[in-house]
């Protein structure tokens, strides 16, 4: 069986400053299985962002193919890429994830909602997954109410509340104190390692890439490694 | 549903913007209500003032008689005419009349009036004359006795019960003079009839004139008053060319004109207020769609329809404009009511410059339902038509270039 889940084939994503093109991701080949634990390290303005937001189907490269379940995304209809995300992708924001008139519980239903499930299903699945981010009894809370990396740790629970193919998550750790970051990224590894869940995160914090059992470098766009961790010399 | 709710969650999310959005289109409302509702309450109660109390909506002459209002113009009142005027479906009711001027006198004032010969029943079915009567007693057909406008009644100095001479020219040269007591007064809306104007039974007045069976106008009751235009030409048809039938407007430019600016003023003022309210509506979702950008962009970025943002940011401005318009048409309601049932009224110099015009300075406000319903949806109709900018901007919506910082 294929476990394949992005595939990504020369993509190039173009921007133009001052009327000279600017290679945002400049001919990257990316190839992520099911189960990875991937990080997307770099500098700041190196591509991550662009790189990710391609991969979500957020943007469109102007060159290459980008095959997500052995779908081309890069072939559908901006409604579709919409559609497409609901159903595949979970994401995670830097910050502000959440809608603030909502409560943590009502953060995470609300994809489900969009998504069509029905209401035993959904009150099912919200406990556990509280459960597994650790904030049962946060979730009557608003987001305002509270702290950076609960909330954080609740757009991890939206993200896996519609059972995605795989999260993609932008620097999730950046606005984060030591503790919180180190919180949120056991409960992403356990995530990954009890149920699979595939991750792709990007980030320039060495405390994260150091969790990480795959580390990509980009640099200007282009990936300059790609090392898995196993394969390393202990 | 959930949708609904989470429209209803967003609402409060800046109660004070809600709320001040939400005022501003009840003002706008309310306004706009009490303005249009003035406007037609106004220009009907001075078509009742000059129209239904006095001229009618229609009247038939002999031919060429409104151009030369001379007694010597008057017709021989016929069973045969009055029974085409009657066929036609519209006609409700008509009315006899002889008009002309007299010198009236007590002996030591004499003021120039208006003589209104009538017959007091059928007179009453149309201008309601007897409800004028503020002394005195209203009319019967073998009375001698005549009714004198308040306005003139003070300018003679008289009261009920005081005879009145009356001097003039009668029909084909003669001299008309008589002498009559002051039966009843009535007040009459018109400021320019009420100084002028003596009401007195048809045959005392063809007596005194010495124009026997002789009218100079049938003054036309009608069911139904929208389509002058129509019952005047089939009118015209019927009558042949010896007569003229004529429409109010005919009879008094003026007020037409008259109520043609006035309208058309009132219509800048009201564009000015939906205007005002417009930039109101849209100011706020201006801001609001800056301050909801990211988070915007992020819903659709997760997956969220753009059809589904849309609704649910149609149901968030709906909200604000129904509730609101609904409150300033139930707000309204007793305000017109109350300006209907007492009337704004001006005194001293401003009525005074109505006064000239002949119109009464009072401005009731119109019950007419349509007020209430126009109003309301025209606002609603804006802000629909303002809602759509959330839409819009959502259609054209890039999830990256939105969650932007
Ligand atoms: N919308 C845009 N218009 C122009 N240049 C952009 C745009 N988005 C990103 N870039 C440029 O692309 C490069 C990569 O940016 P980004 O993907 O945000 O990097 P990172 O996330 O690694 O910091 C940067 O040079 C940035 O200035
Ligand atoms: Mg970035």
């Amino acid at each position: 069986m294929d476990n394949t889940v992005i595939d990504a084939h020369n993509i190039s994503k173009i921007y133009n400053k001052d009327n000279i093109p600017v290679y945002a991701v400049n001919n990257v080949h990316l190839h992520v299985e099911k189960g990875e634990f991937t990080a997307l390290v770099g500098p700041s303005g190196s591509g991550k962002t662009t790189l990710l937001n391609l991969i979500g189907g957020l943007d469109l490269p102007d060159e290459g193919n980008i095959t997500i379940n052995g779908k081309d995304i890069t072939q559908m209809s901006p409604s579709e890429l919409i559609d497409f995300r609901l159903k595949n992708i979970g994401f995670v924001f830097q910050s502000f994830n959440l809608i603030p008139v909502l409560t943590a519980k009502e953060n995470v239903e609300f994809i489900m909602q969009l998504q069509g499930i029905e209401l035993k299903k959904r009150e099912q699945r919200i406990y556990a997954l509280f459960e597994q981010i650790g904030l049962s009894d946060k979730l009557d809370s608003r987001p305002s109410q509270l702290s950076g990396g609960q909330q954080q740790r609740v757009a991890v629970a939206r993200a896996l509340a519609s059972k995605p193919k795989f999260i993609l998550a932008d620097e999730p750790t950046a606005n984060l104190d030591t503790q919180s970051a180190n919180n949120l990224l056991d409960i992403m590894y356990k995530l990954n390692q009890e149920e699979h869940m595939t991750f792709l995160f990007s980030t320039h914090d060495q405390r994260v890439i150091d969790r990480a059992k795959r580390v990509i470098t980009l640099v200007d766009g282009r990936i300059v490694s790609d090392t898995a961790k196993q394969n390393l010399p202990a | 549903m959930w949708i609904v709710q989470l429209a209803w969650k967003n609402l409060w999310r800046n109660a004070n913007r809600t709320m001040i959005t939400m005022a501003a289109i009840f003002f706008a409302v309310l306004l706009s209500i009490l303005m249009s509702s003035l406007k037609t309450g106004i220009f009907d109660n001075l078509i009742k003032d000059m129209v239904g109390y006095y001229s009618g909506y229609i009247q038939v002459h002999q031919a060429g008689y409104w151009e030369e209002q001379l007694l010597d113009n008057c017709f021989e009142e016929n069973s045969e005419i009055q029974r085409k005027i009657r066929s036609h479906s519209q006609v409700r009711e008509i009315s006899p009349r002889l008009e002309s001027f007299a010198l009236a006198s007590t002996g030591e004032l004499s003021k120039g009036c208006l003589v209104l010969g009538i017959n007091p029943v059928q007179e009453q079915s149309i201008t309601h004359l007897s409800e004028k009567i503020v002394k005195g007693r209203y009319l019967s057909s073998n009375d001698l006795g005549i009714l004198v406008s308040e306005g003139l009644l003070k300018r003679l100095k008289s009261y009920v019960g005081d005879t009145l001479v009356l001097f003039g020219q009668g029909y084909h040269g003669s001299t008309a003079a008589g002498k009559y007591p002051i039966q009843g007064v009535i007040q009459l809306g018109s400021p320019e009839l009420n100084d002028k104007t003596i009401v007195m039974p048809l045959a005392l007045t063809q007596d005194l004139y010495s124009a026997t069976n002789m009218i100079t106008s049938y003054v036309l009751s009608l069911q139904d008053t929208d389509d002058l235009m129509a019952i005047q030409s089939s009118l015209e048809k019927k009558l042949g060319k010896a007569y003229e039938v004529m429409t109010w407007q005919e009879m008094m430019p003026d007020i037409k004109q008259h109520i043609e600016t006035d309208s058309a003023n009132m219509k800048y003022v009201q564009a000015f207020l939906y205007l005002l309210i417009s930039f109101g509506i849209f100011g706020t979702l201006l801001i609001m769609m800056a301050e909801r950008r990211y988070e915007l962009g992020m819903l659709v970025a997760i997956g969220m329809k753009k059809s589904k943002l849309s609704l649910l940011l149609l149901f968030e401005s709906l909200f604000t404009v129904i509730v609101a318009c609904i409150l300033g048409i139930l707000a309204s309601i007793p305000v017109v009511y109350y300006l209907h049932k007492y009337p704004i009224r001006i005194y001293g110099e401003g009525a005074k410059a109505y006064e000239r015009f002949g119109f009464e300075a009072v401005f009731p406000t119109s019950t007419d339902y349509h007020h209430f319903v126009n109003q309301g949806i025209a606002v609603l109709l804006i802000g629909l038509i303002l809602s759509m900018y959330p839409v819009i901007k959502i259609i054209h919506l890039n999830p990256v270039d939105s969650m932007k910082k």
